[in-house]
Parts: C-alpha cells; sequence; structure tokens
C-alpha cells in the first residue's frame, strides 16, 4: 500500500504523519504462490504477520467437466473424473463406475470387487503421501518427502503395470476391468506391502515426535466436531476432529463390510492430529490390501469383469471375427444401449473425503446432469474463516493439510 | 574413473594451455547447463512434475538443480496443466516479469492445446498469449518425456545466437502477443 | 428407521407441502416448494427423529421444457442412523430465486455460489452471492442447457479449416 499523498502545494510533496504500524496490509497469496502447492488466491489482510481476515478466490483452472459430461457417453466420463483428484485417480474411476452398475443394476464378481478394493487403497496411500510428504516440506522437513516419494513411484509402477498409465490412470470399465491384473503387478503389489512398512515407519519416526514438527502443528488450525459438521467436512480432516464418518464403513461399497480394518479418529482436529490419522489410515490400507490379496486367491481366477456384454466393451480381436460382439462393439459406440430413467447418488471415500456423484439419466446417450460432490470444493471454504487470527506460516500449513487439490477443487 | 560425465565440448581450436571458441557457443553451454526452471504448475501434470524433480528421476542432473518460483530468477518457465481463461492474465504476467533471455516449455496436452478440455473456459494452448518453444505431448507425459523436453530446450538453448533477443524478428514475435519489452 | 418412517413424519409436519415421494435406488427423494424449503430444512436437521444434521450437497438441475424449469436438489444425511435424503424444490425459470440455506449450514455457501455461477439461481439471503469459478465477466449462466460447452468464439475448429 502507497503512502497517501496530499494536494502538492509546494514543490516538496508532504507525506500524511500516519503510523505504519497502524495500517493492515493487504497481501495477495496467489494464485501462483508457492507455498499454495495450486492455483489458490487468497487476498489476506495481515497486520504483521497476524490475518485479519481472508477472502479466498478460487476457478483458476475451471474447466467445466459437469457440462462436458453432459456431451459424453458413459464410458468417456472415466478420463474426466481422473482429472478431478489427481492425486488419487482410481478412486475416481470406480467411484464412477460403481455409479453407473447402481445405476444399471449390475452384479460385480467378487474377485473384481476385490482388485478394485486394492487399486483404490493403492491410490489413498498414495494421496495421502503427497499430502503428508508435502506438509513435511512446509514445515521445513524436506527429507521425508523424498523418502516417501520413492514408494509413490512404486505405486506408479503397480498403476503401470495394471493399465499402462502413471497418473491419469483411466483404470476400470463398467463392470470390471479392461484387463486382468498380471503376475508382475500381483507380485508387485506383493513386494510393496512389505517394503513400504519399513519407509513408513521410518518416516513417521522422522515426524510423530519431532519437537519441532510438534510445535509447528499441534494446536494449529484446531476444529471443533461441530464446526467441522456444519462446513460439511468430510474425509480424513473430519475424522481428525472426533468424527468416526469414513463412507467406507457407513454405506459400504466394493465389499468393504468384510474386511476387518479400524477407522483411525484425532481428538483436537489440528494439523499434527489430520498427519496422525492419514498415517495411520495409511496403515490400515496395507492391512485392507493385505486381506484383498488373500481374497482374491480364494476366488476363481481370470474374473475381471461382469457378464455384461451390453455394457462392457468386447474385445477388439473378437469385434473383427465375431458378429456378436460386433454389435455389442456397435451398440455400445453408439450409445444405442438401453438405459434406465433414473437419478442416482453414490458416494466413495476418496483421498480427501466423500466423492459423491449424483447422476440423473433420462435413457438417453448420456448422462442429463452429472453432479460431483468434490470433497476438496466443500472442505476448502472454511479455509478463509478459520484463518482469521492464524499466522501466515501456520495458514500455509493449515492449508497443506487440507490437501486441497486444484482440479477437484474447481473442477 | 569416475562416472561424472562432462558437457560436450564446443568446436573450437585447441592448443597447448589454450581452448579458443566463439562466444556464442561458450554462453551457450554455459546457459544450456544451468537453466532454472519456473515451474507454473496448475494440475496433472505439476505431480508428474513432482516425480521429474524427486529421487528418482531428478531433473537436478541437468542443471536444473534450483526451481524457482520467483520470475525475477527463472529462465525456463514449464507451464504444467490446463490454463483457464481466468489464469490466462496471470500466466502472461509471470512471463512478462521474467528476464530475458527466458523460455518456455508447455508441458501436457493442456498448456499445449487445451487438451480434453474443448470448453468456453480453458484457453485452448498457452501459444495464444506467449510464445512457446517446446511442447511435450501426453496427458500427463511422463517425467522421461518431460526431461526429454527440457533436453530438447537445451539444443535449442545451445545453438542461440547472442543477439537473437535483439533482432527485430523477435521483437516482432513479443508485439505480435503483446508483450513490450524495454531492452530492445 | 426407514424411509417410510422419515417420510411420515415429514407428512406429519408439513402435510401437502411435501409431495411426490419416490424411492430411486433406495434414496428417499422428496419435493417441496420455495415457500417451505427452509422450514424443511430447519426441521430435518433439528428434529429429534429425523437428525439429518449434514448437508451433502447442493445442486440443480434445468429443464428447459417445463415451466419450472429449475430443480434444486439438496442432499442431507443422517450420520447417526446412516440415512440419506434427497429434496427436490422446483423452481420457476424466469425468475429463479429460493431463499439461502446457509442460515442453516454454513457449509451451504459455497455450494449455493456454485449453483448461482452455473445456473443463476438467486439465493435471497445468501451473504456474498458472487460467481466463484467462472470468470465473473463471463455474462452467461453456463450449466443452462441453452448454452454450448465450446467456446463459440473459437476461431481455429472453422469449417474452413477442415475442407468443409
Amino acid at each position: 500500500m502507497s503512502l497517501p499523498i496530499t494536494e502538492i502545494t509546494s514543490n516538496k510533496s508532504v507525506f500524511v504523519d500516519n503510523d505504519p504500524q497502524d495500517e493492515l496490509i493487504t497481501l495477495n497469496l496467489g494464485p501462483t504462490h508457492p507455498a499454495t502447492h495450486g492455483v489458490f488466491q487468497n487476498v489476506l489482510q495481515i497486520d504483521g504477520e497476524r490475518i485479519v481476515s481472508g477472502v479466498s478466490t478460487i476457478g483458476y483452472i475451471h474447466r467445466a467437466f459437469e457440462k462436458i459430461a453432459e456431451h459424453r457417453p458413459f464410458y468417456q466420463i472415466t478420463p474426466l473424473t481422473d482429472r478431478l483428484n489427481y492425486c488419487s485417480s482410481p478412486i475416481n474411476n470406480m467411484g464412477w463406475h460403481m455409479t453407473v452398475e447402481k445405476l444399471l443394476r449390475i452384479e460385480i464378481p467378487k474377485r473384481v470387487q476385490y482388485m478394485r478394493v486394492i487399486v483404490m487403497e493403492l491410490a489413498r496411500i498414495a494421496d495421502h503421501i503427497i499430502c503428508n510428504g508435502i506438509l513435511g516440506v512446509d514445515t521445513g522437513a524436506f527429507s521425508g518427502f523424498l523418502y516417501v516419494m520413492q514408494e509413490r513411484e512404486f505405486i506408479y509402477e503397480i498403476f503401470e503395470e495394471i493399465c499402462g498409465a502413471r497418473l491419469t490412470t483411466n483404470i476400470g470399465r463398467i463392470g470390471g476391468f479392461e484387463r486382468d491384473f498380471n503376475e508382475i503387478a500381483f507380485s508387485k503389489i506383493e513386494e510393496f506391502i512389505t517394503r513400504f512398512p519399513a519407509v513408513l515407519t521410518e518416516f513417521e519416526e522422522l515426524f510423530v515426535r519431532n519437537r519441532i514438527f510438534i510445535e509447528r502443528t499441534s494446536g494449529v488450525a484446531a476444529v471443533t466436531p461441530e464446526e467441522a459438521l456444519s462446513y460439511s467436512w468430510s474425509g480424513p480432516i473430519l475424522r481428525a476432529t472426533g468424527v468416526d464418518y469414513d463412507v467406507r464403513v457407513v454405506s459400504p461399497y466394493c465389499s468393504y463390510e468384510e474386511f476387518d480394518f479400524e477407522v483411525p479418529v484425532g481428538t483436537n482436529g489440528d494439523v499434527y492430529d489430520r498427519f496422525l490419522v492419514r498415517n495411520e489410515e495409511m496403515w490400515q490400507s496395507m492391512r485392507i490390501i493385505r486381506q484383498a490379496l488373500e481374497k482374491i486367491s480364494k476366488e476363481p481366477s481370470g474374473v475381471f469383469h461382469a457378464d455384461v456384454p451390453e455394457f462392457y466393451l468386447p474385445p477388439k480381436e473378437q469385434v473383427y471375427t465375431n458378429m456378436e460382439a460386433l454389435i455389442y462393439h456397435f451398440k455400445i459406440v453408439m450409445g444405442e444401449w438401453e438405459t434406465p430413467q433414473s437419478e442416482v447418488y453414490h458416494a466413495v471415500e476418496g483421498g480427501n473425503g466423500e466423492l459423491g456423484f449424483y447422476l440423473i439419466h433420462d435413457g438417453g446417450r448420456t448422462p442429463y446432469r452429472l453432479h460431483f460432490r468434490r470433497p476438496s470444493f466443500i472442505n476448502y471454504q472454511m479455509f478463509a474463516p478459520m484463518s482469521s487470527g492464524m499466522l501466515i506460516s501456520d495458514a500455509i500449513i493449515n492449508m497443506s493439510s487440507l490437501n486441497v487439490i486444484a482440479g477437484e477443487l474447481d473442477a | 574413473m569416475s562416472n561424472v560425465k562432462l558437457g560436450e565440448t564446443p568446436p573450437g581450436v585447441e592448443g597447448a594451455g589454450f581452448f579458443a571458441t566463439s562466444l556464442d557457443k561458450a554462453v551457450g553451454l554455459a546457459r544450456a547447463n544451468s537453466l532454472w526452471p519456473l515451474p507454473f504448475a496448475t494440475s496433472c501434470c505439476g505431480i508428474e512434475f513432482m516425480a521429474t524433480m524427486g529421487s528418482t528421476y531428478d531433473l537436478a542432473r541437468f542443471g536444473a538443480e534450483r526451481p524457482s518460483f520467483s520470475p525475477r530468477q527463472a529462465d525456463m518457465l514449464l507451464v504444467m496443466g490446463t490454463i483457464a481463461k481466468k489464469m490466462a492474465p496471470v500466466l502472461k504476467q509471470v512471463y512478462i516479469q521474467m528476464a530475458e533471455p527466458r523460455w518456455v516449455i508447455a508441458v501436457g496436452a493442456c498448456a499445449s492445446s487445451g487438451g480434453i478440455f474443448d470448453t468456453y473456459s480453458v484457453l485452448q494452448g498457452i501459444d495464444e498469449i506467449i510464445p512457446v518453444d517446446v511442447y511435450v505431448p501426453g496427458c500427463p507425459p511422463r517425467p522421461e518425456a518431460i526431461l526429454d523436453g527440457v533436453l530438447r530446450l537445451q539444443d535449442i538453448v545451445k545453438s542461440e545466437s547472442l543477439n537473437r533477443r535483439n533482432t527485430p524478428e523477435y521483437q516482432a514475435l513479443l508485439e505480435k502477443y503483446g508483450i513490450v519489452t524495454h531492452n530492445g | 428407521m426407514d424411509n417410510q418412517s422419515v417420510l411420515n413424519r415429514l407428512k406429519d409436519k408439513f402435510g401437502d407441502q411435501i409431495q411426490n415421494p419416490l424411492e430411486p435406488h433406495d434414496l428417499l427423494t422428496v419435493e417441496t416448494s420455495v415457500e417451505s424449503i427452509i422450514d424443511v430444512l430447519q426441521f430435518v436437521k433439528s428434529d429429534d427423529l429425523l437428525q439429518f444434521s449434514y448437508l451433502t450437497d447442493i445442486t440443480a438441475v434445468h429443464y428447459p421444457n417445463q415451466e419450472k424449469s429449475f430443480a434444486v436438489v439438496y442432499h442431507v444425511h443422517n450420520l447417526y442412523q446412516n440415512i440419506r435424503l434427497r429434496i427436490k424444490v422446483y423452481i420457476d425459470g424466469q425468475n429463479p430465486v429460493i431463499p439461502t440455506a446457509t442460515v442453516v449450514w454454513h457449509g451451504a455457501n459455497w455450494m449455493e455460489r456454485e449453483t448461482y455461477d452455473f445456473f443463476g439461481i438467486i439465493f435471497e439471503g445468501h451473504p456474498d452471492l458472487r460467481r466463484i469459478l467462472n470468470m465473473d465477466d463471463l455474462g452467461v449462466f453456463p450449466m443452462r442447457k441453452e448454452y454450448p460447452l465450446e467456446d463459440p468464439n473459437r476461431v481455429d475448429k472453422k469449417d474452413f479449416y477442415f475442407g468443409r
């Protein structure tokens, strides 16, 4: 803010005698600020280092997902869901496919459900690694990030083995998977769950009882459960406040009810608790993956999709040789499938919370309306109100512990 | 024997105790191997850039050790991710704030052409607002592809003449984008 | 508690104001009117039996061929007994105005701003009803069905370039 200059009366400008310490400063944090890990703009009124008030501006990568979805058939919406929360795309993919399967009332074989569980839990670990690793970077501990990022690369290798892509995986089809997990994929998953515990333990040792880390995070941005619920929070940050709401448990999908795992909750709802909750969730995800591998081994091998030829694209080599396959292929691609007129809401536990798909279908080729309930969008709206009174440095680590993903925020 | 690989010596005249080459080439060599990136990451490709900077792929091997988040101290603007029309003026501002010589890599389909987001809110390629030197395809590109893009840019930097930034052609290019420079 | 008892409880309280109960995919869906929506939301949130204390989502749907061409859809959730409820309000397309739910939940703030941004639905009494995702000078409400997906001002997609 420039100093106010009164009208020049002589040839020397006259400054009004303002004590600069009385003035609030407007600080424009973002949209390209390095500490915000994404395109978020916050215009803050600050008094020294303390934030007095703030206004969040979002929409800097608004890509009109919901409008595109109205123009795409179901199977072409999967690439869009990839790019919502790109840190854990497979969860988004699976959530979308389950929504469609719920609409079409398709029964999914158990083996496919367990495969989905594995993929989703790997994605959850990858998501939490990013969040907690970056939280470490923001509190000044860079090396923890490098250790866990190595393992994240390994998760990418598994995804690559499963579907060929690393980040925007486009895993899955309506009814199951495009192909079976191969032997290498299974052995890599095994390898991951044997080697990751050591790395995660080391990561936790670096942080959990580290005095600097605790003093930086403990008590920062503490949120009560009542506040969190009135702002419709969900996911790890809600659980850190002590509310044990996890979609996997309250409305199980993909046979989550068969798995034995715990839902970690915090007590203070501060940044430290969120960190602990995410770490513990990674441990629980490992438990789930281990159980899922066991369950898969008991299922008949080779089953990787439901038997729904009218919605599941036949293998390409059959399309050229088999009449029936050609007909189904044509019908699916041209959108001449019989779908019910209905509306369905399906929610999955995404990396950041309840990821909901509200689909209204009029029986046409494309959804009539598809709305994404995006946890980042809903969680982030409390950021500006809760920042007032905080130090800037605390607001930054608060933001990284909210794990707001720009793609999911702006859709 | 050390496994450190030295940069290739530019062609020149060599003799006992001296080596002569043109200034262009010496400067190009130095510039190319010390490009400071400004990661302008907005979405998915930014996560792949994180992997590129991370230990497995390690962009620092190619002289880009220091990601600069201030445009003033950066040479190489890496635009990663969808640029919405709301973001476009910000990107242009960042480009203008960079000091010459400056290079731009459009990483990924969105930055190059808008990608799958052919919608009312997305800029259809950053080359509508700033000049681009290297395009990296992919949605998102693998870290190897991003590295390759940086290497291709190094080739450009090595062969760039010292005068280029002062030529009328270059001024005309910037003017086409409505960017006014003061060093011309 | 099941869907039927939720519906009975609502009908006892609001009578004719609760219409068209449906259960698509086991999710109880009811319709109500602009006049009573806030009362309904207050009631389902604070009633000792219903306890729909968690607002999951607010969004809207555009039906250009209907007279009441916008549906505002509220999803609420009873976390204690895990029951979801969908409440719809159909409003006039010419004058889409509905009272704000921010008086019931803080979290409704951005959801309503997003709905305003996309559909142009005015939430009366909203503390800060501005565009949130789109640019302020966009001028249209892009999720309405009459607006195209692609930018109509594009020059590089003319038929001419494709030999058409």
